[in-house]
């Protein structure tokens, strides 16, 4: 077994705890949103797609990368956009907090999107 | 790896697990994210810049390329995918993350042209392959299932755990064979093809109603995938962020299916709804009688509340009533009427959906009540006004345990004075249960689509 299997077999189970340990108290209204944030974080898989992508040289290497490459970036870009779209929601709402509910105020003016 | 690259993998790493720190607070989350996209931004660039001149001419094209198409389609799907539509959409970016990691690894097994792989290439790109297309293939089911581009539904047939047990066991013995003799893409490109199978075949006999708990399961998988296309690539940013999200993945998924009441195992394998009489074949439910009531009815009853407590629940969502709803208690408080709004921790298709959409139509978050802090106040109120929701008011969970639901933690409206349901038919949740509640003497039905019935309802406050 080489030394650097060792050293990233410590990564890894080290990691295993971490994982564990940072998200063990979360409230109930977060639980999409993070799932949602920690689907954008895999998609570190496009490290490795362009890892593959950069050598490619026969036909099927080159369709394999290419592959890759789409769906890695679509997984990494369209996580993080998803995940922020729904935290907006959050933040928005602490706002009216004062003076009443802003029952007065266009309704829908701020999210038109949806 | 160069120390500097190994710097910088390090710097991605700490802000991922403080993006994932913040990401479980309310008041950080949307920091966090940007915290944990800074990371992959540094990542990433810093691989490209590494990489530099070792890009074949092809291989700038297919990434340039790659990225660009990626980019659009990230975008574009993430900024007009309506809210409801969330989680399918987080499905289908999990998705391919997995196939992405399972497509890395069958890449690298190629450029060993046939002979065997080393154990230390070999078993982490058996795995990346095997959990990269369960992920990809079980999560097409799911998006599937919650766009409703097929019933939602479990889909049992007769003999199932077998053939399901039969594909993992020939998958289990390919990889045996590429371990062992020979590294042939034959063995791994049909190891991939029975590892997309298996997806489908896992998630298939799970209702539409788990599908959040199975994402969450997917979401893990992916995690672990890429950790192990890191082993295969001796990348240290791949098996950390991998794993991070393998092991945060896996406790998120305890955490879910904690607040259905339910075991991880009864979710992935208890075949959810299965048993139960059909809906509409039900002859007892063809038997008794409802009370469907008027709009003025209801309204009059609402204005002259003191308390009214609305649930809303996913036909809410799809109706995108929202907007409605928050019109209707507006009004309702100007009489003087104190209202709330009871979230049940799985209402919508995902815990904290609800509490998204109302955000989105201002609903302030003070009238927002989690169930356990409003299950106490049901015995004071003088109408529970269910907005699209069954399963998560449906009392069969705390008194019949045949019931598939039995001990989910549920919105006790029974207790209240009234009850108001508003619903598009009698068809039951999605879970696919009969409700005793919408039979019972004190229950009055609106039926329509509920943004059509709010309105209505506004309209009758407002005359009342």
């Amino acid at each position: 077994m080489s030394g650097q299997l060792v050293t990233e077999i410590t990564y890894f189970v080290l990691a295993i705890f971490v994982g564990f340990e940072v998200i063990s108290k979360v409230p109930t209204i977060l639980h999409t949103p993070l799932m949602s944030g920690s689907n954008a974080i895999h998609g570190i898989i496009l490290v490795g797609a362009l890892i593959i992508a950069a050598g490619a040289q026969t036909p099927l290497q080159v369709v394999l990368g290419f592959v890759a490459v789409v769906l890695a970036t679509t997984n990494v870009v369209g996580g993080f956009v998803v995940t922020d779209r729904m935290l907006e929601m959050f933040k928005g709402r602490r706002q009216p907090g004062s003076g009443g509910p802003a029952a007065d105020g266009l309704p829908g003016s701020r999210s038109d999107r949806s | 790896m160069t120390i500097l690259t190994a710097f910088v993998y390090l710097l991605a790493a700490v802000l991922f697990i403080v993006g994932l720190k913040f990401l479980s607070s309310p008041r950080g989350a949307r920091r966090g994210n940007q915290i944990a996209a800074l990371g992959m931004l540094i990542a990433i660039g810093w691989t490209v810049v590494v990489l530099g001149r070792t890009f074949t001419p092809a291989g700038v094209t297919i990434s340039v390329a790659g990225v660009a198409i990626g980019t659009a389609i990230g975008v574009v799907g993430a900024r007009r995918v309506k809210m409801t539509a969330m989680p399918q959409m987080v499905a289908l970016f999990n998705g391919v993350g997995g196939g992405a990691a399972a497509l890395v690894a069958v890449s690298e097994l190629l450029t060993l042209s046939g002979s065997r792989p080393d154990f230390q290439t070999g078993v982490p790109s058996v795995f990346a392959i095997i959990v990269g297309g369960i992920s990809f293939a079980g999560s097409a089911i799911a998006f599937a299932k919650l766009q409703e581009l097929m019933t939602g539904t479990p889909l049992t047939y007769p003999g199932q755990q077998l053939v399901n047990g039969l594909l993992a066991l020939v998958i289990v013995v390919l990889a045996v064979v590429l371990l062992a003799l020979t590294g042939q893409p034959a063995v791994f490109v049909a190891m991939l093809v029975l590892a997309l199978m298996l997806g489908v075949a896992f998630v298939l006999p799970i209702g539409g109603a788990d599908m959040p708990v199975v994402i969450s399961l997917l979401n893990a998988f992916t995690g672990l995938a890429v950790a192990a296309s890191g082993f295969v690539l001796n990348n240290f940013a791949l098996i950390v962020a991998g794993t991070l999200v393998g092991a945060s993945g896996t406790l998120l998924t305890k955490l879910m299916s904690d607040a259905m009441g339910r075991s991880i195992g009864n979710v992935l394998f208890g075949a959810f709804g299965q048993a139960q009489a059909g809906p509409e074949g039900g002859a007892e439910a063809g038997d008794r009688s409802v009370r469907a009531g008027s709009a003025d009815d209801i309204g009059t009853m609402l204005a002259y509340s003191r308390k009214v407590v609305i649930v809303p629940g996913y036909g809410l969502a799809v109706a995108q009533a929202q907007h409605a709803v928050r019109e209707l208690a507006d009004l309702l408080e100007k009489r003087g009427v104190e209202v709330e709004y009871a979230i049940h921790p799985v209402a919508g298709r995902m815990p904290g959906h609800m509490n998204v959409l109302l955000a989105e139509a201002n609903v302030p978050y003070e009238q927002l009540k989690e169930m356990d802090e409003v299950n106490g106040q049901f015995r004071n109120t003088d109408v529970a006004l269910v907005v699209g929701a069954n399963d998560v008011v449906n009392p069969a969970a705390r008194s019949s345990p045949g019931s598939p639901i039995y001990g989910m933690p549920i919105l006790n409206v029974d207790e209240s004075r009234n009850v108001v349901f508003l619903k598009r038919s009698m068809r039951p949740g999605f879970a696919g249960i009969d409700n005793e509640l919408l039979y019972d003497p004190k229950t009055i039905m609106l039926f329509g689509d509920a943004k059509d019935s709010l309105t209505r309802l506004v309209a009758a406050v407002k005359a009342a």
